[in-house]
């Protein structure tokens, strides 16, 4: 019984990894897509588009590892979840359908046409992130569950509280994006993704700040995790990082260093993540399921464990390989299309 | 609305429809990811400018279908879980895995290498670029390796345990994954990926050679395409037979059901040809049959007793009259490919190949007939395998999501909607890309849209004459 208490602890680790790859690496495709109507011009499209077309796909498929991984590790907390998150699922994933297929149309598409794949692109973005950004909060406000089974209706997930997080995952998503823009671009598409940049950071710190007081709120629990002695010891710290990467962010947006900006907003990503974590831990389906009550058998998650020790440092490394083949800046006109 | 529908029937509805329009991109990926890692290695081996050419010219095409597989395989990955919660639960932890390992192995590996495949030509050089588009090939033949471990085991399921919530725990994780069926249908489904690319790449090469029989791009890909056919098509039928008689093993009541065996035959099984399966009545209307051959093609001997479905519960039928169809469907096109790859052989003996005009008209009218074949072949094995999930253990009605039956109507709503917008305008762009000929000096996606070629056809033309 203690190795599968530590095995369903790994489990819950790799998955969290995986989903955090996902959320920050399609994060600023996504974020591109939620930017998009704020770049009306061709050629500074084409740029964007570039920017990501090469990578997008291998950025997508962390989120059917977390799907799929979640599904082999935590089978009940996979089959809770999501009928409990029917809709905002459903959304996303006709947003990334729409989202996904515009990077090949738009460059196929007569010139008439195209503009109606920028909408789909734009229109998908908007739409997956949104719909994550709802689930996210679905979750943490927990869902009602019988038995092995989701209980609730298919509209449990929509709450002031989820619309939040929906909203702020769109924020930080868009920030990635520009902060991607920043150090991808040059010349007056650069100088237009600092200035949102700037706009979209504030926006972010807002919704942070938003989130963090509504949570504890949420379940008495969250707020025992956050405050009660000597829990905030270790808490406590997170919010002091949280101030000081913005604080790095800012100075890196002033002085115009492309390269600071993108990275200290991953960064801001991974401590608001890491807080999530906080306050989750160890439920997997917040207050009613825990990991180890979701877990599979030792005997699946052993098999899965030697695969994932061997390759996702391959995967990793190939990754990084095909990031630092298309590395420095886009230029107009030489795109890869 | 959908207040009085059945929810399992909706979600079953959804799942196929789904499936259907995504199954037939992997299919094309695979064998087209092939296709072009063959091309590449024909380049780098005797430096040709043709196949360089018909590279950069099925790269295109792959892009636009691999994005769509991508986006629709995204999209299954979660339905089992929103659709099929119950089954999820239940199955998670042997099928799980296995989907891991697709991901793993395959999803990353042809992701990762795709953007330089597609766009990284000029940046990595030609060796590495090979490499690249190698890793994408053999990341499709992975997928292909455990997405169908994973279904045959659901088909024929062997090395499991039931723990004390009813979930199926992995005992012996070589038995589960080379389970009995998945040979078979792993060779199978390679196959008829590489007949599907062969067929779509041979009818393309047709259209242009009936216009204009000289282009040597054409002429390269019909020659290869029909080498396929003519080589594969036989094997693929015979791999098809074998894989009957390992499901006549496994799976009998299937074979029953696609065979329109209601009734039970002691002295030699008739084959039908044609006929419409009754399911209340139990018998197959207006049937022509060719008496105990039957016997002869599953038992290998014309007297051979037959079982039929009079010796199998009602409520453990499969739905007959599709799986009998889809299957006689699926055997006729196998015949024909056959036959494109005999007409071919002879038009290619006689030096015909590229001037033949009915072989052309053949093999363009059998340009989608791969992708039909699929998609019969998987409606006969998943709906043979009804009504069951997991095959005998786990019902399809146990198998589902608690959800009402609106929730699933307006989400099947929602995809056949977006479906029919997405698809309608790819295959506008396959089918675009196709029309033109492969030119002198192709580009492949890294430079500026085909569209480019479009706009100045007079230069297009000339190119494309002086190949």
């Amino acid at each position: 019984m203690t190795a599968n208490v530590d095995l369903a602890t790994v489990w819950a680790f790799i998955i969290a990894f995986a989903v955090f790859v996902y959320v920050v690496m399609d994060g600023f495709d996504l974020g591109l897509g939620i930017l998009f109507p704020l770049f009306p011009d061709k050629t500074d499209r084409d740029v964007i588009m570039s920017s990501v077309a090469p990578v997008w796909d291998g950025n997508e498929t962390w989120l059917v590892l977390g799907g799929g991984g979640l599904m082999a590790a935590f089978p009940l907390a996979y089959a809770i979840l999501m009928p409990a998150l029917y809709t905002p699922i459903i959304a996303m994933l006709i947003g990334l359908v729409f989202r996904g297929v515009a990077f090949e149309f738009r460059w196929r598409a007569t010139p008439g046409k195209r503009n109606l794949w920028d909408i789909a692109f734009a229109g998908g973005s908007w739409l997956a992130a949104l719909a994550q950004g709802i689930a996210l909060g679905a979750i943490l406000q927990g869902v009602h569950v019988e038995g092995r089974h989701y209980a609730g209706g298919w509209w449990d997930w929509l709450t002031p509280f989820s619309i939040l997080t929906g909203v702020a995952l769109a924020v930080g998503y868009a920030l990635l994006g520009a902060t991607w823009l920043v150090m991808k671009t040059e010349g007056a598409l650069r100088d237009k993704a600092y200035l949102l940049s700037w706009s979209l950071l504030f926006a972010m710190l807002a919704a942070i700040g938003a989130v963090s007081i509504v949570t504890p709120f949420l379940h008495v629990a969250y707020a025992q995790r956050w405050f009660a002695w000597p829990n905030i010891i270790f808490t406590a710290p997170v919010p002091i990082a949280v101030a000081g990467v913005s604080v790095l962010l800012l100075r890196g947006l002033a002085n115009k260093h492309d390269y600071q900006p993108f990275f200290l907003s991953l960064l801001l990503f991974a401590l608001s993540y890491l807080g999530l974590g906080i306050s989750m831990y160890p439920y997997i389906v917040p207050q009613s399921i825990t990991i180890w009550q979701a877990a599979s058998p030792e005997n699946s998650q052993i098999f899965m464990l030697v695969g994932v020790a061997v390759l996702i440092p391959l995967i990793l490394g190939y990754t990084s390989w095909a990031y630092w083949v298309f590395r420095g800046k886009v230029k107009a006109g030489s795109g890869y299309h | 609305m959908f207040d009085g529908w059945d929810a399992v029937g909706l979600a079953r509805a959804q799942f196929a429809f789904t499936m259907a329009f995504h199954i037939v991109f992997p299919a094309f990926s695979i064998g087209l990811a092939s296709y072009l890692a063959v091309l590449e290695g024909l380049w780098l081996a005797t430096g040709r400018e043709v196949f360089i050419n018909l590279f950069n010219y099925w790269l295109k095409i792959f892009a636009v279908g691999f994005g769509m597989g991508v986006v629709s395989g995204v999209v299954i990955s979660y339905q089992l879980g929103t659709n099929w919660a119950a089954y999820s639960d239940k199955a998670g932890p042997i099928v799980g895995p296995l989907m891991a390992y697709e991901v793993l192995t395959a999803f990353f590996l042809e992701s990762g290498f795709l953007g330089v495949m597609l766009f990284g030509m000029a940046r990595v050089g030609p060796k590495l670029h090979f490499l690249a588009t190698l890793m994408v090939a053999v990341g499709t033949l992975f997928s292909a390796f455990w997405i169908l471990s994973a279904n045959s085991w659901m088909q024929t399921p062997v090395g499991y345990a039931v723990n004390s919530d009813g979930q199926f725990v992995p005992a012996d994780w070589l038995k589960i994954i080379f389970n009995p069926s998945f040979p078979y249908r792993f060779v199978h489904m390679v196959l008829a990926a590489y007949l599907t690319t062969a067929l779509v790449v041979g009818a393309v090469g047709a259209f242009h050679l009936s216009r204009d029989s000289r282009l040597a791009g054409p002429r390269v890909m019909f020659s290869m395409a029909m080498w396929m056919a003519t080589l594969v098509a036989p094997i693929q039928i015979l791999a098809g037979d074998q894989h009957g008689l390992n499901t006549l093993e496994h799976q009998p009541v299937k074979i029953m059901g696609m065979e329109g065996h209601y009734q039970s035959y002691q002295h030699g099984a008739p084959l039908y040809l044609f006929g419409l399966p009754d399911q209340a009545a139990g018998e197959v209307k207006y049937a022509i049959a060719v008496p105990k051959l039957g016997s002869l093609v599953l038992e290998h001997s014309l007297d051979a007793p037959m079982a039929g479905l009079d010796t199998v519960p009602r409520e453990n039928w499969p739905p007959v009259p599709v799986i009998f169809w889809s299957f006689r469907i699926m055997v006729g096109l196998g015949l024909l490919m056959l036959g494109l790859g005999l007409f071919s052989l002879w038009m290619r003996w006689r030096g015909s190949l590229y001037e033949s005009r009915l072989l052309h008209l053949f093999a363009m009218a059998m340009g989608p007939a791969g992708f039909i074949a699929v998609v019969a072949g998987w409606f006969t094995t998943e709906v043979g395998r009804q009504p069951f999930t997991v095959y005998g253990l786990l019902r399809t009605a146990d198998s589902a999501s608690p959800l009402a039956a609106p929730a699933v109507g307006s989400s099947l709503t929602a995809f056949v909607i977006v479906y029919f917008i997405v698809y309608a305008a790819g295959l506008t762009y396959l089918f675009r890309l196709m029309a033109q000929p492969p030119h002198h000096g192709e580009q492949g996606p890294s430079h500026a849209p085909v569209r480019a070629a479009g706009i100045t056809p007079a230069a297009g033309v000339a190119e494309g004459q002086s190949l």
